[in-house]
């Protein structure tokens, strides 16, 4: 069962108190959540809502403009060598490089970790034979299908053991099984290996019912916490109600009776 | 598969990954130039232009009286080779700021970006990686251009190594700064026509500032500021086997001076990127 309290160990993922504008327009306001290490947590938002910019923040791409991240208790601005090294990230745009090899890829990225090559090579065979593209190594990019780049970004993200994994809306664009089978794998990850996971999306059947959820709406967290006890606060049948009625709630403004 | 990459291991990095960090950025860089194949022909074919061309046109109407380093009277194409080793490096520089913007556009840049290693090693490795391209090119044209009776001392071809990588540099640290300010793949146009066209032909590349200076005085002082001058006069002296070092020094200075400014700009916390909000996806 998921909980969502803090022991003793550093959540897998703390945001504190963050705001980020772009110029005049601000894009996040005073966000916070944790996630627990060994979780499938789901960041859930309508476009817009704010999740790319708190991609772009949890993984230093833009500085923190106000509050404060940590991975596993280590400051991303502060020690962002330490933190960074200990998530990895699938981005919602394609990040593959099309004209080199699967292999040549994951060498690669290998490398902007440190890892040495015979130890990369190794640890790429691994991780390709995990998402059954062990012979797709020799490859070029491009002649993969959408679902299968996914799957070897996800491999990528892999590479250098992150105990954290962060995707952005990773299922944008796949057919049915092919989201599926990497929804599915991504939760293998956090049942075997006892990986954390961000999973950022706006498809509310992505949410299984043991899971967190961060309901994220322009810019501010609505709730946060297991799925159960969201739906069980807000008063809906499912995830997909509540979620509805958050949602509206915050748009209209109304003074808010639930909760 | 295993996660116990400990939280709580030593902070920091060893000497060996940063090196295998340069290794697999430098390697990644020139598997991506010998993909594209088109990019090196042309990369070629433009000096060899302006040097088959241009040169031998333009041989009878300008004449080029000795100056230093030559000690004879020289050939328009013997004169305008250190300036064309110049013109390939300024291309190849501002081909990757260009290449640096499409990826940052695409997403790409991000794989970089989220290394765990410093970002200004990051940048660094990229300005290196950019230059050992731009050597290749460099060294190709001067094989070429031999045929052509473009024929330093031999020991030239050794002495200008490290001339053009000093050039490679300070052109590509040009470029990473100028792909942090440009916003658009659209506005690269731009770039040819503010950057790379002022850059060369007000430069000692073409013709002799002496000469310059007997047309206009105003232009010659703007030819000796521009540090592509002083990028193509260390290409010629060193060609010859000899150091100008007043070029030596504006060099230097303006590849440090470009590179501070380029970490600067894809800082994350001082940058232009996170102000303006790019790098894609829906939010």
């Amino acid at each position: 069962m998921m909980h969502g309290t803090i022991v003793e160990h550093p959540p897998a993922l703390s945001v504190e108190d963050v705001g980020h504008s772009y110029g005049a327009r601000p894009a996040l306001d005073d966000v916070t959540f944790a996630i627990a290490p060994s979780t499938f947590s789901v960041l859930l938002g309508l476009n817009g809502a704010g999740k790319s910019t708190l991609f772009s923040l949890i993984t230093r791409l833009y500085g923190t403009q106000r509050g404060r991240i940590s991975i596993f208790g280590y400051d991303v601005s502060r020690t962002p060598g330490d933190a960074l090294r200990l998530i990895g990230v699938v981005f919602q745009s394609r990040t593959l490089d099309l004209d080199l090899s699967v292999m040549q890829n994951l060498m690669y990225h290998a490398a902007l970790h440190g890892i040495g090559k015979r130890e990369a090579r190794w640890r790429a065979n691994d991780v390709l034979a995990r998402i059954a593209l062990t012979d797709r190594a020799a490859d070029k990019v491009r002649t993969l299908s959408g679902g299968q780049m996914r799957r070897v970004e996800i491999a990528r993200a892999l590479l250098h053991r992150p105990r954290l994994l962060v995707l952005d809306e990773p299922t944008v664009g796949l057919d049915v099984r092919s989201r599926a089978d990497i929804l599915g794998h991504v939760r293998t990850l956090v049942a075997e290996d006892g990986v954390s996971v961000l999973w950022a999306t706006h498809l509310i059947d992505e949410v299984a019912d043991g899971d967190n959820v961060v309901v994220l709406h322009r810019g501010r967290v609505l709730t946060h916490g297991p799925v159960a006890r969201v739906v069980k606060e807000t008063g809906a049948a499912d995830m997909s109600g509540a979620f509805a009625q958050l949602t509206a709630l915050s748009a209209s403004d109304a003074p808010t009776e639930a909760a | 598969m295993t996660t116990d990459t400990a939280v709580g291991s030593p902070s920091g990095f060893s000497f060996t990954q940063y090196a295998v960090c340069l290794k697999g950025i430098v390697w990644r860089e020139g598997l991506r130039f010998l993909h594209q194949r088109e990019r090196f022909v042309s990369a070629l074919v433009r000096p060899l232009v302006w040097l088959l061309i241009f040169a031998v046109g333009f041989r009878q109407v300008l004449g080029v009286s000795i100056i230093p380093p030559y000690e004879t009277y020289v050939l328009y194409e013997v004169y305008i080779a250190p300036g064309l080793m110049a013109m390939i490096q300024l291309f190849n520089g501002m081909q990757s700021s260009l290449s640096m913007v499409y990826d940052r556009e695409m997403g790409n840049m991000r794989t970089l970006l989220v290394s765990p290693l410093p970002r200004w090693y990051l940048l660094s490795s990229k300005l290196v990686a950019g230059t050992a391209v731009s050597l290749l090119q460099v060294y190709a044209f001067l094989a070429i251009a031999w045929f052509w009776d473009i024929e330093p001392p031999l020991l030239g071809y050794l002495t200008v190594l490290p001339a053009v990588i000093l050039t490679g540099l300070m052109l590509g640290a040009l470029g990473m700064l100028i792909s942090s300010a440009i916003k658009q793949l659209e506005n690269f146009a731009g770039v040819m026509n503010f950057v790379i066209f002022p850059m060369f032909f007000a430069s000692s590349a073409l013709y002799p500032l002496w000469r310059v200076q007997e047309a206009s005085p105003l232009l010659y002082y703007i030819c000796q500021m521009n540090p592509f001058t002083h990028a193509v006069e260390l290409i010629r002296f060193a060609l010859y086997v000899q150091i100008n070092w007043l070029s030596l020094a504006v060099v230097c200075g303006c590849t440090v001076l470009f590179m501070i400014g380029a970490i600067l700009a894809y800082d994350p916390s001082r940058g232009f990127l996170a102000r303006r909000g790019e790098a894609g996806g829906g939010a």
